[in-house]
């Protein structure tokens, strides 16, 4: 690549990286800011003069914060292990094991696809208030257990495992229990990586159904309980911004670690929408 | 010891006759996500039916008003205005969503030195709860903010824009934010496509002189045309469930008068406290799927030929 090419590449790379970032680190930046320093002017220094923690500090010592983050861990917790466990058993019994109305099951898995959420929340609703589960957080975290999605991930995973490894087993005597423990699973860990990802920064960031659920304060959500701060404390940007960084830094974290099974299921074409 | 029975086993494996479990190993490998598909799939939209037709209210049940919610619906102004402000939605993000991405994918597709940083980096607004956003947009965006800051500052404008109290500022201010938001997202899905150019082609055409514009539309895009069909899709259907941007950057009001409504906001705004209406709701939700399933249909479609082109 001759060197005006790449000067050009790195140069709008850089842009790109302005326009996507930038406005995090303004954020970043501001929650570091101490309270002497201007965070209202129009155009603020973007380096904190005297960075310190003190914002985040106030934030949990003053707003329950913690305590909605420990509520968003409790909701991840339940739909990551949930979809983990339930998505993983489901998506290998259609893709390896052949029995009498697994098509029809897995047409009936497909054909929720096409039903954005949003269009049974009410009815959703309905059914978790008949559980006697309005406003919990077993309630926020119940319909997302399983993901429909993501049993047909892990079914495209376990269907790309060769056939002969099977029959292989089954030779030397494996049943379906033993296929499934030793060669399905150690060949679905990049699609697996991949779905609890998408189930924990599904379940941390989802705002319109703990929104619709929960109403006592104690209960809430991260999100839920920021924009609920954000209303209330608009006038300290600080507070809010150390606020909005707790509720962003661990997606970030998540994300980060996992990030190489992510990207190697694009580069091999596998993620398709 | 003449014959064990595994010798038999494989062929009929392979005939597909035998099958090696109990009959009952898959029921119960599905039967938890197959629960789940039908109490928290199948049910509500049978009960999301049921429901249009009645009053019912938060926490209590309702009695069958037949065709009321429906007939409320084609008299509500806001729900015009949330339909308006869909359509609106639409029309700017697509054609937006489908080419910016696209030239991102094209551009973070080389592999140079720290490119895995920049895909990365690119995708961070994607995580990011769009409460999360849509708070520091809120922030930039307001009368004291930084866009505005930054405007009076080069002169462009003298009084600042009202961005988050004006009816189309607001809505627009919006579309910018989930443009902004989907970026990475498309142009993850693009980079997927991408893998699927065939290479040689760019190659024999930089030997004929070809500048990268022409390639790009000469080949790159031809290359992921139905990738493009598939995204614009996409967009369509996630501007019409569009929800959390428009909801915390007009604080839940809905804009000026409420007419910044989306639908979604709409279902929403019925479904609790003393105006709650689950019955009105659950119509509303009806109308949303009847907008969204045709590009949704189209889009199972596009995945069949998809499989079946490659």
């Amino acid at each position: 690549m001759p060197a005006r090419e790449k000067i050009l590449r790195y140069g709008l790379l850089l842009l790109v990286l302005l326009i996507t970032v930038g406005p995090f680190l303004l954020q970043l930046s501001t929650s570091l800011k101490s309270a002497d320093e201007d965070v209202f002017t129009a155009t603020p220094q973007f380096l904190p003069s005297k960075p310190t923690l003190d914002n985040y500090v106030t934030v949990m010592e003053t707003l329950p914060v913690l305590k909605y983050a420990r509520n968003s861990l409790i909701v991840a917790f339940l739909v990551v292990t949930g979809n983990a466990i339930g998505a993983t058993l489901a998506g290998y019994a259609l893709a390896r094991l052949r029995f009498r109305g697994g098509k029809l099951v897995l047409g009936a898995f497909v054909a929720t696809l096409v039903l954005p959420e949003e269009v049974t929340i009410i009815s959703k609703l309905v059914t978790i208030q008949s559980m006697g589960l309005s406003d919990t957080l077993l309630g926020v975290a119940l319909p997302d257990i399983i993901g429909m999605l993501n049993v047909l991930l892990m079914r495209t995973a376990f269907a790309a495992i060769p056939k002969e490894m099977d029959e292989a087993a089954i030779v030397d005597g494996a049943n379906a229990w033993q296929r499934f423990l030793r060669i399905g699973l150690p060949n679905v860990r990049g699609m697996l990586s991949v779905i609890t990802i998408f189930a924990f920064i599904g379940a941390w960031d989802n705002f319109l159904w703990p929104l619709i659920v929960l109403t006592d304060p104690e209960n809430l959500t991260l999100t839920v309980g920021l924009n609920y701060l954000n209303g209330t404390f608009s006038a300290n940007p600080r507070l809010i911004t150390a606020g909005t960084m707790i509720a962003f830094i661990p997606v970030v974290i998540v994300f980060a670690t996992l990030q190489r099974f992510f990207f190697r299921g694009v580069e091999e074409g596998a993620i398709k929408g | 010891m003449i014959s064990r029975p595994a010798d038999r086993a494989v062929p009929a494996a392979r005939r597909g006759g035998i099958v090696h479990q109990r009959w009952f190993t898959p029921w119960v490998l599905i039967a938890p996500a197959a629960a789940w598909l039908l109490i928290f799939s199948i049910w509500p939209v049978i009960n999301t039916i049921i429901l249009s037709f009645t009053n019912a209210k938060p926490l209590s049940g309702g009695r069958f008003t037949g065709l009321q919610n429906f007939e409320r619906a084609l008299n509500d102004d806001q729900l015009a205005d949330a339909l308006l402000n869909s359509v609106v939605y639409m029309v700017v993000c697509v054609p937006l969503l489908t080419f910016l991405p696209l030239l991102l994918a094209v551009l973070v597709e080389k592999r140079l030195p720290g490119i895995t940083f920049f895909r990365t980096a690119f995708y961070t607004p994607v995580i990011a709860s769009a409460v999360v956003v849509a708070i520091i947009w809120s922030w930039m965006l307001n009368e004291q903010g930084m866009l505005n800051g930054l405007l009076q500052q080069f002169r462009v404008i003298q009084e600042p824009l009202p961005f988050l109290t004006d009816r189309w500022l607001l809505l627009f201010s919006a579309i910018s934010l989930t443009v902004w938001k989907g970026l990475g997202y498309y142009m993850i899905i693009y980079l997927s496509a991408l893998g699927n150019v065939r290479r040689d082609l760019h190659e024999a055409a930089a030997v004929d002189g070809a500048g990268p514009i022409r390639r790009f539309f000469h080949i790159t895009v031809p290359g992921v045309r139905n990738t493009m069909l598939l995204v614009s899709v996409l967009i369509s259907v996630n501007a019409l469930r569009v929800f959390s941007e428009l909801y915390v950057l007009s604080n839940g009001t809905g804009g000026p008068g409420g007419r910044d409504m989306s639908v979604v906001m709409l279902i929403q705004l019925y479904s609790r406290g003393f105006t709650g209406h689950l019955g009105y709701a659950s119509a509303l939700s009806l109308l949303l799927l009847v907008i969204t399933i045709g590009p949704m249909l189209l889009l199972t479609r596009l995945g069949r030929d998809d499989r079946k082109g490659t």
